[in-house]
């Protein structure tokens, strides 16, 4: 059961993602185009359109659990079709933000095998350690 | 310093009093220096370490060759009103007025467990050992904060970008300090993945002085054994005369110059 | 003409086919890529938060090299480098407030003020060379060979840093047109080949390139045309997987758009590195007498 308050929508998480993910979410009218254009979202549990949503309302523990926004391939999309010009692609960032910036990465270079850090390009490591480490 | 005092000293003692006491009356400038946050006063001219000696620390164990190299004794300070952070060696620098210093003799840094011999002279040997190289951002503080000069953000781009000779030769005067890893936002071990770099580089990629074996294999064939027992047969004297007598490269000449005596050239 | 060039980590190492069949044909076309004697990675994306900056210093670092050796502009061939070079140069030369933090913070290098243009390769074909120039110089034109221009995310989103037109892009088109060759438009050309999740998920990558390669399939392509080393890796590596999942995948050879160029320039099959690519292209591109001796002209001195 989900609580919807404005002490939620105005929380210190809300504050946050304004302050340094922009006021753009606001702009959101839910017309799903994210959804429907984003290749990753066959993998996500909460589509794009829902996670704008529940950020809208301030509901970061409903985000925090979701694997959407660690699942997610930057890839623009969402952001250059948005009739309303909502930054989605933007957003999921922050959102990965919120939880790396408190030193919990997501992915552990301790895990990858030896021989895939060999035969992985350059480009694919530090894109990744970028986007999914803190 | 001292041998110069104890010099006038003892001249100022064989030339009657007044030379004594004019010698003796030699002062020393004193200046505050920061050490731990605690004022003290040294005498100017001092390097940090013998300052730091000078107050009353001691360097026990680790610190150091005293001659710039070993990296034991890398030091941060500050100078007032001014934000930048300076580094220096203790056994090198020399102590300013009211420098706020401290000491980083080590810094914990991920060092790679390898076998040496089972690698290939390839980057993605250093990626596999050292994939924390992928979380470089160029902010350039390692290369900021290095007292040799080395330009460590250039060697981690070099290693990044697979040129390992390139990194080889940035790094090279690396005395493993490890003011770089301290202050690396990306926690990289930047003296230990040069390391690497070197040691790639020096066994298995640079290309081997082929004359430098071959003098080896001549020595070990007993080449020159004849000549230098016929050396240590000779007294003294004989010797002298030899060694006037050699025969000396010119200093200006060709590289095919050549001895008039070719007896004992490695061919 | 010379144009200072930005190679990125990868094309040195593990996409140097990229780098040497470029190098190559825009010699063959009178144009000098001179790489920047210093330079660092990238840092292949770029940041999107409001209040990180540390991670423009990376790719700022590389354009006030560029302005230092006194280039007005650079080129790169890697998507990725271009899109976060691009973004970054963008930043700098629209908040003059960042700006002057960043070139605070960077207090040993000169100021930047966005002062070089960042452009792709294929925007000095369009523009620099021109396809009609191009077309003139072509030796052994592309005939019968049928290329999906897959664009990637990078070169067209987000829009600022777009080098084409984000939903209707026509620029590999008619350059592979200009090469002689037939393209075969499809509707996945510019779809995300998954990007760094080959790293973290790359059982959903799978989906991605299926995604992709069917769709140029079913449309009729041979082979893939590309600029981005990530996509190369991905939709390459994939072809595996999706082969074992559907008794109907026909592997696709994925090549980048200078291997083509230099190809149909006459440089011959050598000058292509076509022997570093994931899927060998040569058995197909011999089929279609494309690799035929007679063709092969020696490269422009």
């Amino acid at each position: 059961m989900i609580t919807i308050s404005s002490k939620k929508r105005r929380s210190e998480f809300a504050e946050k993602l304004k302050e340094i993910g922009g006021e753009s979410m606001s702009l959101c009218y839910q017309c799903g185009q994210c959804s429907a254009t984003c290749p990753m979202s066959f993998a996500m549990d909460i589509p794009p359109r829902q996670i704008i949503h529940l950020v809208q309302l301030g509901l970061e523990q409903e985000i925090a659990t979701s694997k959407t926004m660690w699942v997610c391939a930057s890839c623009f999309e969402c952001s250059a079709r948005c009739p309303r010009g909502v930054d989605i692609a933007k957003i999921m960032e922050v959102l990965r933000l919120m939880t790396l910036r408190k030193s919990i990465d997501h992915v552990e270079l301790s895990d990858i095998p030896q021989d895939r850090l060999a035969e992985l390009p350059q480009i694919a490591l530090v894109s990744c350690l970028r986007k999914l480490t803190a | 310093m001292s041998g110069s005092d104890s010099e006038k000293q003892t001249k100022g003692a064989t030339e009657g009093k007044v030379e004594e006491k004019a010698a003796v009356e030699v002062v020393e400038k004193m200046i505050p220096v920061y050490i731990m946050g605690k004022r003290y006063e040294v005498p100017e001219g001092l390097t940090i370490m013998k300052a730091m000696e000078y107050a009353g620390f001691k360097f026990i164990r680790g610190c150091g060759c005293r001659g710039g190299i070993c990296g034991a004794c890398a030091t941060v300070y500050r100078k007032p009103g001014d934000y930048h952070l300076y580094v220096g060696l203790a056994c090198q620098t020399v102590v300013e007025p009211n420098m706020y210093l401290a000491q980083i003799p080590f810094y914990p840094a991920n060092r790679a467990s390898y076998n040496f011999d089972e690698l290939k002279p390839e980057p993605e040997e250093i990626f596999k050992l050292y994939p924390e190289v992928f979380r470089c951002v160029a902010c350039n503080t390692c290369t900021k904060v290095c007292p040799m000069n080395v330009e460590v953000m250039d060697v981690i781009a070099a290693i990044k970008r697979g040129d390992i000779a390139k990194a080889a030769a940035l790094s090279f005067d690396c005395i493993q300090c490890g003011l770089c890893a301290s202050r690396c936002m990306g926690e990289l071990p930047q003296y230990h993945i040069a390391q690497l770099a070197r040691r790639l580089y020096g066994s298995k990629i640079a290309p081997r002085a082929e004359h430098l074996s071959d003098a080896v294999t001549a020595i070990e064939e007993g080449k020159f054994n004849k000549m230098l027992q016929e050396l240590m047969r000779l007294g003294i004297e004989d010797l002298k005369i030899l060694y006037q007598a050699r025969e000396l490269e010119p200093e200006m000449t060709g590289e095919d110059w050549q001895p008039a005596d070719k007896s004992h050239l490695v061919e | 003409m010379r144009i200072s060039y930005y190679p990125g980590c990868t094309l040195k190492t593990k996409s140097k086919n990229l780098e040497d069949s470029a190098l190559a044909s825009m010699a063959a076309l009178g144009v000098e890529l001179v790489e920047l004697q210093r330079w660092n990675c990238c840092g292949t994306v770029y940041s999107l938060a409001d209040d990180d900056l540390v991670h423009h210093l990376a790719p700022l670092r590389n354009l006030i090299r560029a302005k230092e050796e006194g280039n007005s502009k650079v080129v790169t061939l890697c998507a990725f480098c271009y899109n976060t070079l691009q973004r970054a140069n963008l930043l700098v030369r629209n908040d003059p407030e960042k700006r002057k933090t960043i070139n605070s913070f960077m207090d040993e290098e000169e100021d930047y003020e966005g002062e070089v243009e960042v452009v792709h390769l294929l925007q000095v074909l369009r523009d620099d060379v021109g396809w009609e120039k191009l077309y003139e110089q072509i030796k052994l034109p592309l005939k019968g060979l049928k290329l999906a221009p897959y664009y990637g995310c990078t070169l067209l989103r987000p829009e600022e840093a777009a080098i084409d037109h984000v939903e209707q892009p026509t620029i590999l088109l008619e350059l592979l047109q200009t090469l002689g060759a037939e393209v075969v438009d499809f509707p996945a050309a510019a779809k995300c080949c998954g990007s760094y999740q080959i790293v973290s998920n790359p059982e959903f990558v799978v989906d991605c390139a299926s995604n992709i390669l069917s769709s140029a399939l079913r449309c009729g392509a041979e082979v893939l045309v590309t600029s981005c080393p990530l996509c190369d890796f991905n939709l390459s590596q994939m072809q595996g997987e999706l082969a074992h999942r559907d008794s109907e995948f026909r592997e696709m050879p994925i090549l980048y758009f200078t291997q083509l160029l230099a190809l149909s320039l006459g440089l011959g099959p050598e000058a292509c590195r076509f022997d570093l690519n994931y899927i060998d292209p040569r058995p197909l591109l011999k089929s279609k007498g494309l690799l035929n001796e007679k063709h092969v002209t020696a490269a422009k001195g």
